[in-house]
């Protein structure tokens, strides 16, 4: 599997990750989806270890797709959702942490909703950390799990690697941790990222922060394209008015049956979910069996995240 | 001390008399009797200056002292011990302390416990407005009466037009000096960092460039109406120091300071999430930094201040939004500002006038402050303009260490610092 590749203590972002690195969990993430697949979905790898998800902010999806990978792979998961209400309690973030580094656990998955705070975590304590979502920072699994599902279909494209490969994501790019974590994954795969939605909802000098190419008009961005990835119009952290209404948003920048018959031949669509229908993309592509992979994206996720598991547990040559 | 001081064979630099010259400096009684070649009485206690650079005692007019109400920060005692041993005999104090400093009685307070525990001189600066509210005025002039030398709502813009309008005009009457964190709310809120690249990359909120120069624009157009004295602290961005450098060549009574960090530091400090770099304004992008540069070396910004803003290690050690804005800048600011010598920026004359007799006079200090003219009080630092060390924030003498410039190399030690004639720092003990 390619582990002397491996030797970090966290995983945190995209951005700290070499093309060798990303490749190496990919691969291994390939060969640990054959365990989903059997009648008994269970391997001894990781027994006797302890994964912990500490999550700040709501989440269904990914929490669940952290506590299934750990418990496929036999370590023992334990979940805890930190209401902000203990924050206001007067607990910091370092002590919640401390606190739990001292029963030991070999790594503690976190999501936070503020930017950097896995960051400021892994400089203050010893605990290996997975980045399960910072803010509007990063997202580095989502983005593994979406390599790993472009990967999958690269021959439909005709294509063996990333190279040259064009992902118009598109949306609310500025609010977006997939956003920043997909385009830094795939600058170092080779591909080439767009950033496509209404000026304010891109993240600024997103040209010069991510190498992504920026457009403000929907059928242009993604003229060509050979991914298209929606990005949820995150509603909730809509409080400053960037745009006046969600049909405003739909009719220029949703993604519909007519706009993405301008993306490449063969050209398919992903969503990090949940998405939000009618808003940032018609029920019609969402459910296109031929051009949506978005639950193969959920599939992946599994196996991607008992891959970035596998390695920070330190089996098989880690660190 | 009393009686006859020499101060013996430094290079005395006097920005105040345009004098850089090797020399002698007599001091009597805690005065300033002459520079030059005087003619030394007998028992005259003799300080070698040899290799050292002589100057006024540095004037320091954005400073956080934090006491009254945040002496878990800070204090008065911490704090002028921290700036005495960055050579400032003089500090400006910001009235966002609890309570605030709007009233006469707060004002007293703070100048009866800096007469009893303060190492060096405190000059505070009143609210602008009643409780930092930006609402109503306060007495400027009873409160000027009592001690203060100018006035700001730092911390906060005063946001309201209509009400800086009135305090620009109001302050007239007493010649006061209106000092404006110069931040537009609408702008900035939510921001924890400079808008730019870097904030892009690390998914930090954004506080734009323009949200600081839409101020001075604004802020400008009001001197223009009232005549007043206005002053912009901490300036940060291009654009605001462009809109100075406009009102200035038209005679407009407008200055401004530049911090220390914000102009050898850009943004790229924040990468890592650090909270010791995180301030208010935030540190800026290379061409505001390079702007600040220009600024100095064209005269428009005439004054370096530190806003020297203690923190205790709770508030810095959070998630970067979290955390509390403000770094300490006392005991760096003279060898940081040293580097703008070195670089070319600016001569030492000039260096030195924008950290001494520029922000004295700007604040009206009595008794010849900023200078070394014979009569003034006896304020001075002797420093070793080639020593170099590296900057340790646990070495630090302030209460709190949240310094921006731990592990920086710096060139440029203060050895001596002398406040009416009385040594309160001496590097060699």
């Amino acid at each position: 599997m390619g582990s002397h590749l491996w030797n970090r203590k966290h995983l945190l972002g995209m951005a700290d990750l070499s093309r060798e690195e990303i490749q190496s969990i990919l691969d291994a993430a390939a060969s640990l989806r054959e365990v989903n697949r059997r009648e008994i979905k269970k391997v001894p790898t990781l027994r006797g270890k302890t994964v912990i998800n500490l999550f700040f902010e709501n989440s269904t999806r990914t929490r669940t797709s952290f506590e299934l990978a750990g418990k496929r792979m036999s370590a023992d998961v334990i979940n805890m959702s930190v209401a902000s209400s203990s924050v206001k309690k007067g607990e910091t973030l370092i002590d919640t942490l401390a606190t739990l580094q001292a029963m030991n656990p070999d790594v503690v998955v976190i999501r936070h909703p503020e930017s950097g705070a896995q960051e400021f975590l892994a400089r203050h304590l010893d605990t290996a950390i997975v980045n399960a979502g910072d803010g509007r920072h990063e997202h580095p699994t989502q983005a593994l799990l979406d390599l790993l599902t472009i990967h999958d279909h690269l021959p439909l494209l005709d294509r063996s690697g990333f190279e040259g490969l064009v992902v118009a994501v598109c949306g609310d790019s500025l609010h977006s941790r997939v956003a920043r974590s997909i385009a830094l994954g795939l600058r170092a795969m080779g591909g080439e990222v767009r950033f496509v939605g209404p000026p304010g909802l891109i993240p600024p000098k997103a040209e010069e922060a991510f190498g992504a190419r920026v457009y403000h008009d929907m059928e242009e961005g993604l003229d060509g394209a050979h991914v298209v990835m929606a990005l949820r119009l995150q509603l909730e952290r809509m409080t400053v008015g960037f745009i006046p209404s969600v049909r405003e948003y739909f009719a220029f920048w949703g993604l519909t049956r007519a706009r993405l018959a301008r993306a490449a031949p063969g050209a398919f669509v992903m969503h990090p979910g949940p998405i939000n229908r009618g808003v940032e993309i018609s029920s019609e592509v969402a459910d296109d069996r031929e051009r949506s992979v978005i639950l193969e994206q959920v599939a992946n996720g599994l196996a991607v995240r008992m891959a970035v598991l596998y390695r920070l547990c330190g089996v098989g040559g880690g660190r | 001390m009393s009686g006859f001081v020499l101060i013996r064979g430094g290079r005395v630099i006097d920005p105040a008399n345009g004098m850089d010259a090797t020399g002698d400096v007599l001091l009597e009684d805690g005065i300033i009797r002459a520079v030059g070649r005087p003619d030394v009485p007998s028992g005259a206690k003799v300080l070698e200056a040899d290799g050292l650079v002589v100057a006024p005692g540095l004037v320091d007019m954005h400073v956080h002292l934090r006491e009254p109400g945040f002496e878990y920060k800070e204090t008065i005692a911490g704090g002028t011990l921290a700036a005495a041993a960055g050579g400032v005999t003089t500090v400006a104090c910001m009235p966002n302390t609890r309570p605030v400093n709007d009233d006469p009685s707060i004002t007293g307070y703070i100048l009866q416990k800096a007469l009893l525990e303060g190492i060096v001189n405190v000059a505070p600066i009143g609210a602008v407005t009643k409780g930092l509210e930006g609402r109503e005025l306060t007495e400027m002039g009873l409160l000027m009466r009592a001690g203060c030398v100018a006035f700001s709502d730092d911390g906060r813009p005063v946001a309201d037009s209509g009400l800086m309008r009135r305090a620009l005009d109001y302050s007239r009457a007493f010649g006061a000096l209106i000092i404006q964190h110069a931040e537009e709310p609408s702008l900035s809120a939510g921001g924890c960092m400079h808008e730019g690249v870097v904030s892009s990359r690390l998914g930090l909120p954004g506080l734009p460039a323009a949200a600081e120069s839409v101020m001075v624009d604004r802020d400008i157009r009001l001197v223009e109406l009232t005549g007043g004295r206005y002053h912009v602290a901490h300036i940060s961005v291009a654009g605001a120091v462009e809109a100075v450098a406009r009102a200035r060549a038209r005679g407009l009574p407008v200055s401004c300071e530049v911090a220390p960090h914000h102009f050898s530091l850009t943004d790229e400090a924040v990468v890592g999430y650090d909270t010791d770099a995180k301030m208010s304004p935030p540190l800026r992008s290379v061409e505001d930094r390079n702007a600040l540069l220009e600024g100095l070396a064209r005269g428009v910004i005439t004054v370096i201040a530190t806003d020297h803003a203690p923190h205790d290690s709770d508030s810095k050690r959070v998630e970067f939004c979290h955390a509390s804005n403000g770094v300490v800048g006392l005991e760096t600011m003279l060898p940081v500002s040293l580097e703008l010598v070195r670089d070319g920026v600016m001569t030492w004359m000039d260096c030195l006038r924008a950290m001494t007799v520029a922000p004295a006079r700007l604040l009206g200090l009595d008794r010849g402050r900023g200078t070394l003219s014979p009569g003034s009080v006896a304020d001075l630092v002797l420093f070793d303009p080639e020593a170099v060390w590296v900057v340790d924030a646990a070495r630090l003498h302030g209460t709190s260490k949240n310094t921006c410039f731990h592990g920086r190399r710096v060139r440029g030690r203060v050895k001596k610092t002398l406040v009416a004639g009385r040594i309160v720092f001496d590097d060699d003990l």
